[in-house]
């Protein structure tokens, strides 16, 4: 399948990564780890309520501790006016990210933050906030969606109006947006099915769970310049995020980025940032604050629980005639939930005549969603891959089989309309059929029930802005420069990539994640971009340093440019064969030459990959107490150009660990008041090595014809499939489908028992 | 302000004396007075063992100890493990080749986790490597590459 193999020396291997001694030695510096002299720790005071006015903050006991060196409120903030300001792949409101980084006039989630403080030891700071006096009026709040959708419903936010709603209303509403995508006739389309099934579904919201909780220093000079050192997907997001709610120019902040201990989308909205900088203005020193992990699952990044209804027809000879969905996600306490994605994702693919997807982004009183890998894919996959499932078994036809009858290929419509490029979709369906897995025997367990499942995945995959430069260094290796946070192994494959193009060795080329003022804008690490995007910038950057190389070559052969040609780390002359110089000769004759050799490239690439996975998996079902234990995991995907496999699979093997809590256990727990019962890892339950198997993979490379290397984003689109394989394996192991998220014991005990 | 206390403990082979509040734990310890950063925050409960180190031989959770109580003991962290300036630890030699981290926020208490282990038991099954790590946590890997690479270490180790 992979069609360029031949042509590539590095591309495709496996080197140790740059930074990998660091981290494996505890070498390597993340946010929590920067010190610097005088440095003040803060703690930041959080709501116990879910929904509150708050009446009055006092704050000056603890401004009287000993050790205390500033306090702040919403109060220190700029006033500013509510609108949205596009940045990068988000599109952000000032207002919202001022209310939600410190609670202007409302607590609107249990965890949100209302206050902080800055003192010499982080124990005098947790000291100081207790003896923060907040007064609270407690209003009733709204949690799920549908309950936040009623006409009755507690009002988070006065001044949300329904943006895209077929009429306009005056009427204060949780329902931030609307949005529908619909083609042919879905009354024609169910007329012609031979069987139609429709299902609702609940899932639960949930964190991306890193396990490195928000960080951040800032220093604030009295030259009004200052520099943040955090843990971030973006080190310019954070800066331009961090002028707009500051009401300060971006370029007066440098932001150094530094090692992050994995983000998963939930490390590109700023917490921490501004109010380090603001504690740091206000006391005149370096200040650090670090969530706990409370404060991490209280307040920051999940992503949305949701409410999905599926219905979907298909005619004998298993082509699906026509799909209906409606589907609401929790926003959280600001508008932002990743809906529309979960609209343009959850049919695509598939080649359907007739549809109609609406989707409605809803504000419940929860932490403000981020996105989490694939955002808004997850959730949706998990209705619309069991209902397609339940299409296949009722016809009498493998779901695979099934698959491919409706699958996507080059020129089929996506659901938001763009047609496909070539892509590899019916290939991974192809690939689990033929897989190991797919043709082996069920494994029996004794005492339990097995049973196997599949499901498919899409996402886009984004490209967005990126810089790089490649230098030359005097002894014919070169260093690779981007502004790209390197949470998996991204080093690498840039480093590999200007190593293809340079003739180089892997490790002869050395990778440098850089700073807000060392490197040219580089939007965030998401959205499965860096490989490609900066992939891309390296890729160019790398090109121009051979051009840079080739004139070198020509002056000091006193040659045309185009006489000189450069392959696999050689120049040479093609008007003489006689004349060729190794990189490594041609370096050091540089000064001769007309000087230093820098290629730079900025990219905003448009050829993005889209990404598919099929994935197969074995559970085993104990009916007595609803536990599901994974047997097998089997994850195939177009990968598009693999350039470092062992990340790749990585990746591929990350997510599906993730998919799996997802499906199986992890869930916020609100009580009746709205307070979050479950903020730590023993009651968030994420998978442990020992919940899991092997994860198997099939890399399939199909490559991107919109990138010169074949590139294809990688890192999200396996997390997509894994709840809907695992509920459709469940369904086959005892018979019941299962509708709600987290597939936990209790729900599927209860489940088995009243199938009985 | 509370009164510090002056503890003597070996911290990687060496006889260290440090002075601590005896609020602060073993993990305040290492990383604010002591420098050795390579012991993460990751929970401060216990949960996610980004903090493992060794003390006394147990691979214990640097968050859940506090600082007067290492008064004698024997503490291993990542930084200890590396033989010298150009030769790895097997077992950290063996995840850069199994490429058995990404973010790499957890993984020094998994190669000290994993290095008490072996230890103890230098053929583990991968059952019982599994058993062993399930106290750390990791969101990026699968954990798949990270048991791999111990199976392996402990191979090598051995000698085979």
């Amino acid at each position: 399948m992979a069609t360029q193999e031949a042509k590539f020396k590095v591309i495709g291997t496996r080197p140790i990564r740059h930074d990998g001694v660091d981290k494996v030695t505890g070498r390597a510096r993340y946010g929590a780890d920067i010190n610097l002299p005088g440095l003040l720790h803060g703690k930041v005071l959080r709501s116990p309520h879910a929904h509150a006015r708050i009446k009055s903050i006092d704050v000056s006991a603890a401004a009287a501790l000993p050790g205390v060196k500033a306090v702040i409120t919403s109060a220190d903030f700029p006033k500013l006016k509510s609108g949205v300001v596009p940045l990068g792949e988000l599109a952000m409101n000032p207002l919202y990210m001022s209310m939600n980084l410190l609670a202007h006039d409302k607590v609107l989630y249990d965890g949100h933050a209302v206050a902080a403080v800055a003192a010499t030891s982080p124990h005098i700071a947790e000291e100081a906030v207790k003896l923060i006096k907040v007064e609270y009026e407690v209003l009733p709040h709204v949690q799920d969606v549908r309950s936040a959708m009623k006409e009755d419903a507690p009002i988070l936010l006065p001044d949300v109006r329904t943006s895209g709603a077929p009429e306009k209303s005056d009427k204060q509403t949780n329902i931030a947006s609307q949005v529908r995508f619909a083609r042919g006739d879905l009354d024609v389309g169910f007329k012609a099915a031979d069987i139609v099934v429709e299902r609702e579904f609940n899932t639960a919201m949930v964190h991306q769970g890193y396990i490195e909780p928000h960080n951040a220093v800032a220093q604030y000079n009295a030259d009004g310049q200052a520099t943040i050192w955090t843990s971030t997907q973006g080190a310019f997001t954070a800066r331009d995020q961090c002028g707009l709610v500051l009401g300060i120019p971006a370029s007066s902040i440098k932001v150094v980025p530094a090692e992050i201990g994995g983000g998963f989308g939930g490390k590109i909205p700023i917490y921490l940032e501004p109010l380090a900088l603001l504690l740091s203005k206000k006391s005149g020193k370096p200040v650090k604050l670090v969530m706990s992990r409370g404060e991490v699952l209280r307040a920051t990044g999940p992503t949305p629980g949701s409410h999905i209804r599926v219905k979907m027809g298909a005619n004998k000879a298993g082509k699906i005639t026509a799909a209906q969905v409606w589907m609401a996600y929790e926003a959280g306490a600001f508008p932002g939930s990743p809906v529309g994605a979960g609209c343009m994702t959850i049919l695509a693919p598939y080649d359907l005549e007739n549809l109609q997807i609406d989707g409605f982004d809803v504000l419940v009183n929860k932490p403000k969603t981020a996105a989490y890998r694939a955002p808004g894919a997850t959730n949706a996959a998990m209705g619309a891959e069991t209902v397609i499932d339940e299409l296949a078994e009722k016809l009498g036809i493998d779901p695979l089989e099934f698959r491919r009858i409706n699958g996507a290929k080059e020129g089929t419509a996506q659901p938001a309309g763009p047609k496909y490029l070539r892509i590899g979709y019916l290939e991974t369906v192809e690939a689990a059929k033929n897989s190991a897995h797919y043709k082996s025997p069920l494994p029996k367990v004794s005492g339990k029930l097995v049973g196997r499942g599949v499901a498919s995945g899409f996402w886009f995959n984004a490209g967005f802005q990126s810089s790089a430069t490649v230098n030359i260094n005097t002894d014919g290796t070169a260093n690779v420069v981007t502004g790209s946070p390197d949470i998996g192994g991204s080093r690498a494959s840039c480093a590999m990539i200007a190593a293809e193009v340079l003739g180089l060795k892997a490790e002869e080329v050395h990778p440098v994640v850089a700073d807000t003022e060392s490197i040219g804008h580089t939007d965030m690490t998401g959205g499965s971009r860096v490989t490609f995007a900066t992939g891309y910038a390296v890729y160019e950057a790398a090109q121009d340093a051979v051009n840079q190389l080739k004139q070198r070559a020509a002056t000091l052969w006193k040659a045309k440019p185009e006489e000189v040609v450069f392959q696999d780390g050689v120049v040479s002359r093609t008007t003489n064969g006689q004349e060729s110089m190794s990189l490594k000769e041609l370096a050091g004759k540089l000064p001769r030459a007309g000087g230093p050799v820098g290629g730079r490239a900025s990219v905003n690439p448009r050829g993005v990959g889209p990404a598919f996975a099929t994935h197969v998996v074995d559970v085993a079902v104990d009916p007595e107490t609803g536990k599901v234990d994974i047997l097998r995991y089997t994850a195939t995907q177009d990968v598009g150009k693999a350039v470092h496999p062992s990340y790749v699979e990585g990746q591929m093997q990350g997510a599906v660990a993730q998919g799996v809590g997802w499906a199986l256990n992890e869930e916020y727990f609100y009580d009746e008041k709205g307070t979050l019962r479950n903020a730590g890892f023993l009651d968030y339950r994420v998978p442990t090595c020992l919940d899991l198997p092997m994860i198997e993979t099939i890399l399939i490379e199909v490559p991107n014809p919109g990138h010169p290397i074949g590139i294809r984003g990688v890192g999200e689109v396996p997390i997509v499939p894994p709840p809907a394989a695992i509920a459709n394996a469940i369904y086959r192991a005892v018979g019941v489908r299962m509708t709600e998220l987290p597939m936990s014991p209790p729900k599927v005990a209860k489940a088995v028992l009243e199938k009985k | 302000m509370a009164n510090k206390v002056l503890v003597e403990t070996t911290l990687n082979g060496e006889t260290v004396e440090f002075l601590c509040e005896p609020r602060q734990s073993l993990l305040e310890v290492l990383r604010d007075v002591l420098g050795f950063t390579g012991a993460k925050e990751g929970c401060l409960t216990g949960d996610c063992g980004a903090c493992s180190v060794i003390m006394d031989g147990r691979v214990a959770c640097a968050c859940l100890v506090l600082g007067p109580e290492v008064q004698g003991k024997k503490i291993e962290t990542v930084e200890g493990m590396a033989k010298d300036g150009e030769n790895l630890h097997p077992l950290q030699q063996k995840f850069l080749e199994h490429a058995a981290l990404q973010c790499g926020i957890c993984t020094p208490g998994f190669l000290v986790a994993a290095k008490a282990l072996l230890d103890r038991n230098p053929k583990p099954t991968e059952h019982e490597v599994r058993f062993a790590l399930a106290g750390n946590l990791c969101r990026c890997t699968g954990y798949d590459k990270i048991v791999h690479a111990v199976m392996d270490a402990a191979a090598v180790m051995q000698g085979r």
